[in-house]
């Protein structure tokens, strides 16, 4: 199952050019856009994967370059690596490359661009750690890239832990942390309650470390030019460099074109810090969802003002998430939008849960009632009362990130609603903006 | 009345109460894992009841034991109660006795320390009781020329009768039951069906 | 020293055992979960939330050190 719909073109763009404070990148991709980098090329760009010798030396350095999770979670690299490394026993580390969120096309893009930056970037930490099993999580259709790259190392003795591929679901929740070990077992991808927290007690009971590719990636980078390198780009708080993936539709003579109504995705790679409005186009943008299905709807005025960046999100209720930015055009209905990705999300739901297995679903058909023509007053008051409801009473964090993503689509889509009730629609376009993969789990064996 | 009667009277007696109160907890414990009610009274009733009644009759047995190896008419050694077998005196039957006796304690036990256990652990033995029921039956009908006719032998089979039809319902009840992964598609099914049609179809300009 | 109390609301199936016992702390929504207060256990009521935790037929309810 793929992840990218149909119909749709996804560039990588560096976004080096534009912005002039923003030269040094880019770091992650290739030079060359559209043009994967092998091990030679990468060998050449990079030169050695530099292995330090031994269990947790490289952690200083990541420590001091600042690195967070590039998966949604942003947690500090170093503690986890800290964590793990402290631990005896036996040690598991897993590459997540489990992009679950339909909207984020950039693991997929750097496992096949450059894969060997996740490769080192494993290696390195599984030996900062003391790992003696690693993972790569995948979805179903493996690049022959990421295969290709994996021979190549062997072939050069190049990695000191083989790597394992194992299958992820094509499910919401199948890249979660829990759900990953759980999968990893030989059970299914859904999540497992914590504590014990999987980097204490993880895969047949060892400590395990799960990194997002993207994060590792990074890290193979730190490991090369140092940490004052790494903080040359980005914020003093949240340094470096980060993919996002940027949903647009381009108006009518933008570079990249795509017919006018036709969706564009491009995968860019931006320093964080970045003003938004160099990212998108603000003319014809309605609102901008930030993050992900997880994530903010923001109302296309702050847009002028914010940077990508955590510290300024926050102060709007946002983050960035696995770094998603949709810019939905002022054609659209946002409501219809919202709709369709909330019932995409309940029926993702793991169903282990009471309150997600009954709110979700009810939350879903609410919002498919607003986006009709007219709603029941009881609908608005049942719509928040169920948010309120699964927040925080779930296992995992399914239930909390749905009810961001419901709230904030309430807020800016507000006179939409409005409109709605009065059996009226301010939407010209009726094509679905937001990518949904179609289909939805029935069975055990939808979820390994 | 000589002591040895008395102990042997008291043996049968307190056997046929515990086939009584066995029976009552297997239908609790179906009743509680089912999230069933008793008329009238709150749901921490049902599973006090069926632990508190379990405990009852654990302690109907002993006395059933104690009264038995008492008495003097026939010789049972006390370890035949947990050893199945090991008596002379109608082997087979008080062996079964023995058996279901010895589950019981094992059921009993791991319920006692179920916060340490793993769940999955004590559901496995918790389960054992479909199969101990069925032994104490047999040990009751085989051992008690009492029960094998007359009212307490009616009493016997309505016993053997309720609890067949409570195991055929919880079995029942259990393949009605929707696995995991079914269940969000069906609440979805039921609450938004159309959810992405609705969204654009009813809308007018 | 208080505990907190929580429920794993995975292997929770929604008895109302623990709503019964432990009121004070704990009430159900409209599908039967228990809502637990998200505060520490005052000592008064310790051992009722052990009792609590005791009776829960699925194990569910768990009192956490704090």
């Amino acid at each position: 199952m793929t992840m990218a719909p149909a119909n749709e073109t996804v560039d990588e763009a560096t976004g080096g050019a534009a912005r002039p404070y923003a030269s040094g990148l880019p770091r992650l991709l290739p030079l060359v856009p559209g043009v994967p980098e092998d091990l030679r090329a990468h060998l050449a760009r990079h030169g050695r994967l530099p292995y330090r010798g031994g269990p947790g030396l490289l952690i200083g350095s990541v420590e001091e370059a600042g690195l967070t999770g590039r998966g949604g979670a942003a947690f500090l690299v170093s503690r986890k690596l800290a964590i793990v490394a402290r631990a005896r026993g036996r040690k598991v580390i897993v590459a997540n490359g489990a992009e679950s969120e339909p909207a984020s096309h950039k693991d997929a893009l750097l496992l096949r661009a450059a894969p060997n930056l996740v490769l080192d970037g494993l290696q390195l930490a599984a030996e900062a750690i003391g790992a003696r099993e690693a993972y790569l999580y995948l979805h179903p259709g493996v690049s022959p890239e990421i295969l290709r790259a994996l021979n190549q190392r062997e072939a050069a003795g190049l990695d000191w832990l083989g790597v394992t591929i194992v299958e992820a679901p094509p499910r919401f929740l199948a890249g979660q942390e829990s759900a990953l070990v759980n999968r990893l077992g030989g059970g299914p991808a859904v999540p497992t309650f914590v504590p014990p927290r999987v980097s204490e007690r993880g895969l047949g009971g060892a400590p395990t470390l799960v990194q997002n590719v993207e994060t590792l990636a990074h890290l193979a980078l730190i490991a090369r030019y140092g940490p004052r390198w790494f903080r040359a780009l980005g914020t003093a708080q949240e340094p470096g460099s980060m993919l996002t993936t940027v949903h647009t539709q381009p108006s009518g003579g933008s570079a990249g074109s795509s017919p006018p109504g036709q969706h564009n995705t491009q995968i860019i790679e931006a320093e964080i810090g970045t003003p938004l409005r160099a990212l998108i186009h603000q003319d014809s943008v309605q609102a901008v969802l930030i993050g992900g299905f997880h994530g903010t709807w923001l109302p296309i005025t702050t847009i002028g003002t914010l940077t990508l960046d955590n510290e300024a999100l926050k102060t709007h209720g946002a983050a960035l998430g696995a770094g998603v930015i949709a810019a939905l055009p002022a054609d659209r209905c946002g409501l219809a939008e919202a709709a369709r990705v909330v019932r995409y999300l309940a029926a993702e739901s793991a169903g282990q849960c009471g309150p997600c297995l009954n709110g979700l679903p009810r939350m879903a058909a609410a919002l498919a009632e607003l986006s009709g023509r007219g709603h029941r007053r009881q609908t608005r008051t049942d719509l928040e009362r169920w948010a309120g409801l699964v927040t925080g009473r779930g296992a995992c964090n399914h239930p909390d990130g749905t009810v961001r993503f419901v709230r904030s689509a309430l807020t800016v889509f507000a006179p939409e609603i409005s409109l709605h009730a009065r059996g009226l629609c301010s939407a010209t376009n009726r094509t679905p903006f937001l990518p949904l993969p179609g289909g939805m789990p029935m069975t055990e064996d939808d979820w390994t | 009345m000589s002591g040895t009667t008395a102990f042997w009277y008291a043996s049968r007696a307190t056997g046929v109460v515990a086939l009584l109160l066995l029976t009552a907890v297997l239908v609790l414990g179906i009743l509680v894992n089912r999230q069933g009610r008793l008329p009238g009274l709150p749901r921490f009733a049902v599973t006090s009841l069926h632990r508190n009644i379990s405990l009852l009759a654990v302690a109907f047995i002993t006395v059933h034991v104690l009264t038995a190896v008492l008495d003097t008419f026939v010789s049972i050694p006390l370890l035949s109660s947990v050893i199945p077998f090991a008596s002379g005196y109608e082997r087979l039957w008080l062996g079964l006795g023995a058996i279901s006796f010895d589950l019981m304690l094992a059921m009993i036990i791991t319920s006692l320390v179920r916060g340490r256990l793993n769940r999955i652990l004590w559901r496995a033995i918790h389960l054992l009781a479909y199969l101990c029921w069925p032994v104490a039956f047999a040990h009751s009908i085989g051992s008690s020329k009492d029960l094998q006719h007359g009212w307490l032998l009616d009493l016997s089979i309505a016993c053997a009768l309720i609890v067949a039809a409570a195991a055929l319902w919880r079995l029942a009840s259990a393949a009605r039951q929707l696995p995991r992964a079914a269940r969000v598609a069906a609440i979805l099914a039921q609450h938004a069906p159309h959810a992405t049609r609705q969204a654009h179809e009813r809308i007018s300009r | 020293m208080a505990d907190t109390l929580r429920v794993n609301p995975i292997n929770c199936s929604g008895h109302g055992v623990c709503a019964e016992l432990l009121p004070e702390l704990v009430t159900l929504d409209e599908w039967g979960y228990p809502i637990i207060a998200n505060s520490p256990v005052p000592p008064a009521l310790d051992l009722e939330a052990r009792r609590a935790v005791a009776a829960c037929p699925a194990l569910a309810l768990k009192l956490l050190r704090a």
